[in-house]
């Protein structure tokens, strides 16, 4: 039988522990809900931009001299995986999915004789990857010091980016980061970054003839890299949304179980001191009765 | 005939301004352009400058670097940075001068030989300190 101290001390211990998991979720909550308004403020930019360049790559995409970024380097031989996480742990299944998936990804390239290059955001990821694909990590980006995510900080990665593209370095880029569904669901998600593809789901401008200012391909030059930015930018968003959404349901069912534990600790303790009084009255009756 | 057509300004980080308005200076990437309604559906890239918008309450100021405006039935600018001018302190506005220097710098590191890319950096770079001459700031450092 555990010593009533001891089982006093673990309650102790189960209930401040529930206590930061219980911090730790509300705080995701109010973070959770700054990142999906971040989001939500960044998406009337996404779906215009997007469709603006659908129109645009789909009068130019066609003709030769279509800029790289869009067309491709003709070749798919080396693949550049950008592989973004979080800076933090403690986000139930978070960064292992988007790991997990890219670790698929660059396995299934590399059995077919592809080149593999992998860049990672976050500190999490790099980590996991550390371990069994050390030699293709590239580059590594720092976001632990960012206290608000900007759109600087998506320009960094795609100027990154686009100067190993300038220099060859790679023909196909992808990334990887975690879609934001709901609080309880969130999907890894790769998508590819360089050459470009637009989907030209947005049908209400097509109608119209646009004249452009410069010509068609100046503008798509000019825009192609920003694109790269933009859709960087979004999946950053995405990320910090599904993080903090992953933390918070995490940290519910941490607090949770705390909770449960906490009771069958009490109900233990309270068996273990009845036992100890009945003990003592029964030694009292047996001593009296020897009398 | 309408006198007012339908204005966004949106920035990848927000929307900076929406409503409906009477006239919007541009300034486009070959030279300032003035949309108002029922202009000739165009599509431009902006240079760094001043983007005036003559709303129904009044006119309204913005610094916008880079990005394109989208001009059809309504006008869209989609611009990577956009602030509202009384928004840009002289600190603000030589992080941005900086930010240009830096990019300059950079690409004539990249491209030594090629004159292209490193003329429009230089061009970006003037935008935007004529941006400052402009709003009556300056740049702590001459430019080029």
């Amino acid at each position: 039988m555990p010593n009533l101290k001891d089982l006093k001390n673990r309650i102790a211990s189960v209930k401040s522990t529930r206590k930061i998991t219980k911090a730790m979720q509300m705080v995701a909550a109010a973070k959770l809900r700054r990142a999906q308004d971040a989001a939500e403020a960044s998406r009337p930019y996404t779906e215009r931009f997007n469709a603006v360049m659908a129109q645009l790559a789909a009068s130019v995409g066609g003709s030769d001299t279509a800029p790289k970024l869009l067309a491709g380097t003709g070749s798919d031989q080396v693949h550049m995986l950008v592989v973004m996480t979080a800076e933090r742990g403690l986000c139930g299944g978070f960064n292992s999915s988007i790991v997990k998936l890219a670790r698929l990804t660059a396995r299934k390239l590399l059995a077919e004789g592809k080149t593999v290059k992998i860049l990672t955001v976050g500190k999490k990821g790099r980590e996991q990857l550390k371990r069994d694909f050390s030699a293709y990590l590239v580059d590594h980006v720092d976001l632990s010091d960012v206290k608000r995510l900007g759109y600087a900080n998506a320009q960094d990665i795609a100027r990154n980016l686009l100067v190993r593209f300038d220099a060859g370095e790679f023909d196909v880029a992808t990334i990887f980061y975690s879609q934001f569904r709901s609080v309880i669901s969130q999907t890894p998600t790769a998508q590819q970054i360089i050459p470009a593809s637009f989907d030209a789901t947005d049908g209400d401008s097509a109608g119209t003839l646009y004249d452009y200012e410069p010509d068609e391909e100046a503008i798509l030059a000019d825009l192609l890299p920003r694109g790269v930015a933009t859709q960087i930018f979004a999946a950053l968003l995405e990320n910090g949304a599904s993080e903090q959404g992953a933390r918070m349901s995490a940290m519910d069912s941490a607090t949770r179980n705390a909770g449960e534990m906490i009771d069958k600790l009490t109900i233990e303790y309270n068996r273990s001191r009845q036992a100890v009084i009945t003990n003592e009255l029964i030694e009292i009756i047996s001593g009296a009765e020897a009398l | 005939m309408a006198d007012t057509m339908q204005f966004d300004l949106v920035s990848p980080e927000r929307r900076v301004a929406s409503g409906l308005v009477r006239a919007v200076q541009i300034p486009a990437a070959e030279g300032d352009l003035t949309a108002m309604p029922n202009h000739a559906p165009l599509i431009t890239t902006l240079r760094p400058g001043i983007l005036t918008v003559e709303g129904e309450s009044g006119t309204e100021q913005y610094v916008v670097t880079g990005g394109f405006a989208e001009i059809g039935e309504t006008c869209t600018v989609l611009a990577e940075r956009a602030l509202p001018r009384g928004e840009v302190t002289q600190e603000a506005y030589e992080a941005l001068v900086d930010e240009a220097h830096a990019a300059y710098e950079r690409t004539r590191e990249t491209f030594k030989n090629e004159p292209g890319p490193v003329d429009d950096a230089a061009k970006l770079l003037s935008d935007m300190v004529a941006v400052g001459t402009h709003i009556g700031l300056s740049p702590k450092q001459p430019s080029l």
